[in-house]
């Protein structure tokens, strides 16, 4: 019989918009100071945890090893072994999955699972024409093969190659791509700036109770989210002009996107037992995951709808409905996605032929939805939005008390997806 | 943060010319360190009258490895510096029974070297049946604080009243004065009560095993004050405001420690910290109140703003969080220690500090008041006031205000946020369980408010 992974406590420094407060910050340093902080909070200075699980989506080649790095240069022991991972957006939830599933199995008593990104110190790649010839030049056996080589070098080739938000096969942005899913599913432009203003108040909220004094640590004399906009309104957003899709029934803008976005986050987990050893209170377990892909090249499904079909695998397995749930976490890539998805599993056609199930899976009560505000307001930096998640969902089930149900719906680049259910 | 003045006063050239000047000669203050010896050298002890105590200074001085040298015969023995002078006066009974002390004091302080100490123990003149008895004994206070004033080269003169049945409680206080721990405690009287004092003084790790609570920990003072608990050997939850997270959290991980974000000013933040000490530690030993603002102006052009946000951080915080952690079940573990932050303006005043001298005089009401109820659960509530300490905030100061301000005290210098530290530190320990209701300045026995 395998146990349940505890999730003890959390740690992130405010996600900063790209180009800002962390311009010069690196992947290494934000998930170092990240970990720092939840050492602080949890008392674990010199402790060694059974593993450190953490990744980026942009990385430099440098950060081969950026996890056991920042390890390294964090209070924790240096004995703390760490490794990498990563799944695009979904690089944060994956990560406490591993963690979790490691404590479950009884091969480690406690870990932390994180992510970090910045779009801010991003990679820049030698442009490959000029990486060709420095590595010949590099190769070439003496002087004037050495010149030769180097002779052949054009002022073109001296432009770097920039990391792009497209995806490789396909050539589209991810917003272009989910401006397609928002048409197949006929989004309301209104909508999904409600979406966007509900995510402003509720995180703004959250702030104000005190909600993050346990969950965030200033970084850089940033102190909350610079992506925060309290009063944000309808009508504010109303005025902004559509910046994916094309033509009339283009509906996603700035506003109900998220922007590009620097930051960090880790959660800490344990066993039941460390947790009590260490006097930390256990605010949820970890009870299960599932990933999923779809085929948005050539099957003709949505690149962010991963998760709707990752859902009901989870659900059955688990004998959930998808109204079991005190409270879900669908991560705001776009406003449009959330909706999309949601609207997906109401949907009885795209519930029988998709997803193989008699049923819809049904809706979602919304005032259980993203309640302390989510991607939309806090900001996403690819492989820091799932630690952010599982470390607030785990609080906010606390508080209601024992035996409640929280869902995580995390859509990722490549047409993938990965949901977890949490139990206080 | 250097002191170039007194650097400089030190100095080959700078030695010649202050002592032609007549300038202020500031030393290099012999500060605390662990395994430090109790004192660099021998210690004279004497009695006025008939006193009590002798016995128990000796023993606490030979404990701790100090040679004890007899009172210095009459015709005058020229021997060796001495580190200390300690005067059991608590014989004395009438006005004439000083001149004894006068006689034993005299030519002790003429051997007392840099960084000497003098302490004199008395009985509590309130407590005295008859007038001429409390005159007697009060009179120790006045010579006590202008002898403190004569003395030069980072040397310091304080007096402890010891009433009846509370001799058990001198050791600590003593160790304390004696110590590098006291630096910048100069012309001081504390007042001892009967106590349950444990033995020993708990070694270079008095604090073994407690937890401390210390709140505006992020920086300065209070970053201080975690560091010296945490060397002590307590478990510090250090706390600040959340905005001060990230300095927060690299003190916390510096001392092993843990940083708890909290806005003691929220409706909600005492039981917040309950909660956390509770769950997290199973109750606190040690309460450090000492986060603390300014919001300076003068009286008639100070907003509403500035004076409640004051008040409400640097008073009312600690009475509701106090408060709170006395109501909570196994909150406070026995033996507790509180000890409030509160400041020579609340003793003197300060121009352009009406609201902040009325919070940090209002902690000291609150000490008092509270002392009583914390002594019938075994526990102690004390406030210590520290007088002109070099922190950033110091840095700031136009430099004539800065090094006058620095000068203007029996040390002839500024504090450190180590000096306040120390003295916390001391409170906190078990061997000060009786010293109680009491406020300790830390000020070099500076001019305003002695």
């Amino acid at each position: 019989m395998t146990r349940k992974a505890a999730i003890v406590g959390g740690n992130r420094i405010p996600f900063a918009r790209s180009n800002k407060k962390y311009a010069r910050a690196s992947n290494q340093d934000m998930l170092t100071a990240t970990i720092d902080g939840l050492v602080a909070r949890h008392g674990l200075a010199g402790e060694q945890v059974g593993e450190v699980v953490a990744g980026a989506v942009l990385k430099h080649a440098r950060d081969f090893n950026l996890t056991r790095e920042a390890v390294l240069g964090s209070q924790l022991s240096p004995s703390t072994p760490a490794y990498d991972v990563q799944q695009a957006c979904g690089t944060g939830l994956e990560a406490a999955v591993l963690v979790a599933n490691k404590i479950a199995l009884g091969q480690i008593e406690s870990g932390i699972a994180g992510g970090t990104d910045t779009t801010s110190d991003a990679p820049l790649a030698v442009n490959d024409d000029l990486r060709k010839v420095l590595i010949a030049a590099n190769n070439a056996k003496t002087l004037p093969d050495r010149l030769k080589l180097l002779g052949r070098i054009r002022p073109g080739q001296l432009v770097p190659d920039q990391p792009r938000n497209v995806e490789p096969r396909t050539g589209l942005s991810m917003g272009e791509h989910a401006a397609q899913t928002a048409k197949v599913w006929e989004i309301s432009r209104e909508s999904q700036d409600e979406l966007a203003v509900a995510s402003h108040h509720n995180l703004a909220a959250a702030y104000d109770r005190g909600f993050f004094d346990d969950l965030v640590t200033p970084f850089l004399s940033l102190t909350r989210d610079d992506n925060l906009r309290p009063d944000s309104s309808l009508e504010k957003l109303a005025t902004l002009k559509p910046v994916f899709g094309k033509g009339e029934g283009a509906t996603m803008t700035a506003a109900n996107s998220t922007p590009l976005t620097d930051g960090a986050s880790a959660v800490l987990l344990g066993s039941d037992e460390w947790a009590a050893e260490h006097n930390l209170p256990v605010w949820a377990h970890l009870v299960d995951a599932q990933t999923a892909a779809v085929d948005y090249v050539h099957g003709g499904e949505g690149l962010l709808m991963a998760p709707a079909y990752a859902m009901p695998v989870m659900l059955a397995r688990n004998g959930l409905t998808l109204q079991d749930f005190d409270l879900y976490e669908i991560h705001e890539a776009f406003a449009s996605t959330v909706l999309s998805t949601m609207k997906a599993w109401e949907d009885p056609g795209f519930c029988k032929e998709k997803l193989g199930l008699d049923a819809p899976l049904g809706p979602i009560d919304r005032s259980k939805l993203n309640v302390n505000g989510s991607s939309l307001a806090a900001g996403h930096p690819f492989a820091a939005t799932g630690g952010r998640i599982v470390a607030s969902l785990a609080k906010m089930l606390h508080e209601l008390g024992p035996g409640k149900r929280g869902l995580i719906s995390i859509c990722a680049a490549g047409g993938q997806g990965v949901v977890a259910i949490l139990e206080s | 943060m250097s002191d170039w003045y007194r650097d400089f006063a030190n100095s080959g050239i700078g030695s010649t010319i202050t002592k032609q000047l007549g300038l202020p000669r500031p030393v290099r203050l012999r500060r605390y360190s662990p395994g430090q010896p109790l004192l660099d050298g021998p210690a004279l002890v004497g009695s006025a009258g008939e006193g009590r105590l002798r016995a128990e200074v000796e023993s606490v001085l030979k404990e701790d490895g100090v040679t004890v040298l007899s009172p210095v015969t009459a015709d005058g023995e020229k021997g060796a510096k001495v580190a200390a002078v300690v005067l059991d006066a608590t014989g004395v009974t009438t006005p004439a029974d000083l001149a004894a002390a006068h006689d034993f004091l005299a030519p002790a302080v003429k051997r007392l070297g840099t960084n000497g100490r003098v302490v004199v123990l008395g009985e509590v003149p309130g407590e005295a049946p008859s007038p001429a008895l409390a005159a007697a004994r009060q009179a120790l206070d006045g010579l006590v604080r202008s002898l403190a004033k004569e003395l030069r080269a980072g040397a310091t003169a304080n007096l402890v009243y010891v009433p009846a049945g509370a001799e058990a409680s001198v050791p600590g206080p003593l160790r304390f004065f004696l110590s590098g721990r006291s630096a910048y405690v100069d012309g001081q009287t504390v007042t001892l009560s009967a106590a349950d004092v444990p033995s020993g003084d708990g070694g270079s790790t008095p604090l073994a095993g407690k937890v401390a609570v210390v709140t505006g920990a992020a920086r300065g003072i209070g970053a201080s004050i975690a560091e010296v608990l945490g060397r002590d050997g307590a478990h510090v939850v250090a706390v600040d405001v959340p905005a001060a997270g990230q300095a927060l959290a690299q003190v916390a991980n510096r001392i092993g420690g843990t940083a708890l974000q909290l806005d003691i000013t929220a409706p909600d933040a005492a039981q917040r910290l309950v909660e956390h000490v509770v769950q997290r530690h199973g109750g606190v030993d040690v309460v450090v109140h000492n986060a603390g603002i300014t919001r300076d102006k003068l009286l008639v052009n100070m907003d509403a703003a500035r004076w409640n946000s004051v008040l409400a951080v640097n008073l009312q915080a600690q009475l509701d969080m106090t408060q709170a952690l006395l109501d909570a079940e196994g909150a406070l573990k026995p033996g507790a220690r509180i000890v409030a932050v509160s400041s020579q303006s609340g003793i003197a005043g300060n121009r352009g500090q009406t609201n902040y001298s009325a919070s940090k005089a209002g902690v000291i009401g609150m000490v008092r008041s509270w002392a009583p109820e914390f002594a019938s659960r075994g526990a102690t509530i004390n406030a210590v006031a520290p007088g002109f300490i070099v922190t950033e905030m110091t840095a700031k100061m136009p430099f004539g205000t800065r090094e006058v301000g620095a000068r203007l005290n029996s040390l002839q210098q500024g504090g450190l946020p180590v000096d306040v530290a120390e003295a916390i530190a001391w409170l906190a320990q078990p061997a000060s369980a009786g010293v109680n209701g009491q406020v300790l300045r830390v000020c070099g026995q500076n001019l305003l408010g002695a």
